[in-house]
């Protein structure tokens, strides 16, 4: 699957969203929600921007250090009895993933929540080498025993379905008989997965920050999935992006911190682990053997450049919880795992300009993620920069922008053609006018006409320069 | 210990430094001192009483039921817990601690009573502990230090303090002596940072704050999925 969701093209896919009036419901209200959970958490805290401006120091250090940290890092896991595994592909990372299921000859893995594994696709890696692997956080369950719908949501994956329709999923694939309510089915889940979690010979989890100073890794959680995973199978892989890393514990509290409060509003989610190496001499539970995973994946073109601030993110989906797009397309029409804002900054860097072109457009530009970032990420000025990027060296500006600044070029580098066209304007669009709206516009006004009206061009006397002049002369 | 096994190192971070436009740096990066440090105001120069009634107020929050007790009352304090949460069948760290706070015997009545099971962790059984957890009602720990903001117990791992007593259980049961409370997870991580600086952190460092939980339908809380379903504390005087 890759950062791919979707093989439909960008329009299509927000037509769907669009339309799809559960989700969208969904979706608002859960806008609603979590920004308010957000402000209650952050207001108790004192002062929220001296946490921000700590976090993005923080970052800030250890992106410019990256090599320094995670060279620490590595020696610190491999002290520990640790094996750590550099992945500059998604590939390599696969092989070598594979390489120690196969050494285990293990049928049965067992996951907790991990985007990157999403980005490499390691499931698919792994399913072909005939094993069965499990995904355990309730979202992503959902999703999977759902023939594998993709995720609309970076913390909340399976925020686009609703109650019945899981109650449906469950009782499809496993055969669930009991109502839609929500407690009914999590406790299913708790007895469905139980089995699972204690016959499986993996147990592979993502990685929230690894800690250099330590070679230990952490996870935020709230189920406790990932803390089955990595205390009953007698081997843990972990899989993390490379920027995923603090330098010490102290920096590992601040973005832990932040990251609970901004992603779900919770001063701290019910389990936060940070684990060492394997199990230590006379531990019982813990793994015997851990593997760490370091993936690059486009990472290190993104280091050095004018984006090398969007490695800040630590996944918290502050900025999807807030975008006006997002509200309205849902996460689904950005055809990738990392949706939102966020998704629309990444997305192009991670693969590249020609599958992404629309992303740096589906936004207002209104700032209101930059404002909620909790590691500061300017990601709206960011979003101007690929529009930039795109229009100046790659000439990749949706065909529709081209067309109208190239049309806006020429009629604007003349007062006399500017003239002229906007005072023909109005009897070439009269005839798509009704009452004063535009409502089913040709060309480029249709893509605006689809979703709301087009006041009618005003004509002659009352548009904007005549205006100007009349009221310049003391007129209304 | 075995020393673990380093692949493709070199290569990946010659590639990160040639991104950041300079040398491979391998030593002399130095941790800043960070221009701000607000994690150090919240609740600072607060008395230990202040600090437990903050955390009995955050218990609310995360469904935890909160009790209090003084050395003489926590026996039975202890044993009105294990009631609420079903008692039946117990999993215990071996922690010196039970025995400093006078709960042997505490557990030896409960043991006597017919149908009633008791176990302590014992490294020299191996995988059995773990089987006796995943059918334990309650799991009993002590926190190493509680943060009273977040409502959380820190729970370092060793050879008699599994991790599963906490996780596999129905519930979750912690005795908190009022001593271990800091303001926030700011001074438990300059704890375990003092221990990396002076060699090495315990296998599993565990952060809790109350039983397991989701909202991954419909954001709809729900407590209790994959870990305890409830949880108790009880914050315990100092002798």
């Amino acid at each position: 699957m890759g950062i791919k969701t979707s093989d439909d093209k960008f329009f299509t896919r927000v037509d769907k969203g669009i339309n799809n009036d559960f989700m969208r419901k969904a979706v608002s209200g859960a806008q609603e929600r979590m920004q308010g959970r957000r402000l209650d958490s952050i207001s108790a805290l004192g002062d929220w921007e001296d946490w921000r401006n700590l976090a993005e120091e923080i970052r800030q250090h250890t992106l410019e250090n990256l090599d320094f940290y995670l060279e620490q890092l590595a020696d610190n896991v491999v002290k520990n009895g640790g094996n750590i595994f550099f992945a500059e592909t998604a590939e390599e990372a696969n092989e070598y993933i594979k390489s120690v299921v196969a050494s285990k000859e293990a049928k049965k893995i067992i996951k907790s929540k991990s985007m990157v594994t999403e980005e490499i696709s390691m499931n698919q890696a792994l399913e072909s080498l005939g094993c069965e692997v499990i995904e355990s956080d309730l979202g992503e369950w959902i999703l999977q025993l759902d023939d594998h719908d993709p995720p609309s949501h970076i913390v909340v994956p399976a925020l686009h379905k609703n109650k019945e329709q899981i109650r449906e999923t469950f009782a499809d694939k496993r055969g669930y008989k009991r109502t839609s309510d929500p407690k009914e089915m999590a406790l299913f889940a708790r007895e469905q997965l139980r089995k699972d979690f204690l016959e499986a010979e993996v147990g592979i989890t993502g990685c929230n920050f690894a800690v250099a100073e330590s070679g230990s890794i952490s996870l935020v959680t709230n189920e406790g999935n990932a803390r089955m995973a990595t205390t009953i199978p007698k081997t843990q892989i972990t899989v993390m992006g490379m920027e995923r890393i603090v330098p010490t514990w102290e920096e590992l509290d601040v973005l832990v911190s932040m990251l609970a409060r901004s992603a779900v509003g919770q001063k701290l989610t019910s389990y936060v682990t940070g684990l060492t190496g394997t199990k230590e001499e006379g531990d019982v539970d813990g793994p015997e053997e851990f593997h760490l995973v370091v993936v690059d994946n486009g990472r290190s073109k993104i280091l050095g450049t004018q984006f090398q601030s969007a490695l800040q993110c630590i996944r918290c989906a502050a900025c999807i919880n807030v975008c006006p797009v997002y509200r309205h397309v849902g996460g689904h029409s950005y055809g990738s795992i990392y949706p939102g804002p966020i998704g629309a900054v990444l997305n192009p860097l991670l693969g590249d300009y020609d599958e992404w072109k629309e992303l740096p457009y589906a936004s207002t530009l209104c700032g209101a993620c930059t404002e909620v970032c909790p590691v500061k990420i300017p990601l709206h000025n960011l979003l101007i920069e690929h529009r930039r990027v795109m229009v100046e060296q790659a000439g990749k500006a949706p065909f529709a922008e081209k067309l109208a600044m190239k049309g806006y070029a020429f009629a604007a580098s003349s007062p006399s053609v500017y003239n002229v066209g906007t005072k023909t304007a109005p009897s070439v669009m009269g005839p798509y006018s009704k009452n004063g709206l535009i409502s089913n516009g040709p060309g480029p006004v249709k893509l605006w006409t689809d979703i709301r009206d087009l006041p009618e061009l005003s004509k002659g006397k009352d548009k904007f320069r005549t205006w100007f002049e009349n009221r310049d002369k003391g007129g209304e | 210990m075995a020393v673990g096994t380093v692949h493709n190192k070199d290569k990946f971070l010659n590639k990160i430094a040639h991104s950041l436009g300079r040398e491979r740096k391998t030593s002399g990066v130095v941790r800043p001192e960070w221009k701000h440090l607000p994690q150090y105001e919240v609740y600072k120069g607060m008395s230990q009483d202040e600090l437990a009634h903050h955390l009995e107020d955050q218990c609310q929050r995360i469904h935890t039921v909160c009790k209090r007790a003084t050395s003489q009352t926590l026996p039975n304090v202890l044993k009105e817990a294990i009631e609420e949460l079903g008692g039946k069948s117990i999993v215990n760290w071996d922690d010196p601690r039970f025995e400093e706070y006078n709960l042997t015997k505490t557990f030896e009545e409960f043991a006597s009573v017919e149908g009633n099971e008791l176990h302590v962790w014992d490294p020299n059984l191996g995988e059995e502990n773990i089987k006796f957890a995943e059918r334990a009602n309650i799991g009993i720990t002590f926190s190493d230090t509680t943060l009273a903001e977040s409502g959380t117990v820190m729970l370092l791992s060793d050879k008699g303090k599994g991790r599963s007593v906490s996780l596999l259980p129905a519930t979750h049961l912690v005795i908190i002596p009022k001593s271990t409370i800091v303001p926030r997870m700011s001074q438990a991580a300059t704890k375990v940072h003092k221990m990396a600086q002076a060699g090495r952190v315990p296998s599993c460092v565990n952060f809790i704050s109350g039983p397991s939980n989701s909202a991954d339908i419909e954001l709809n809380l729900v407590v209790g999925v994959h870990g305890p379903i409830k949880a108790t504390y009880i914050i315990v005087e100092d002798k």
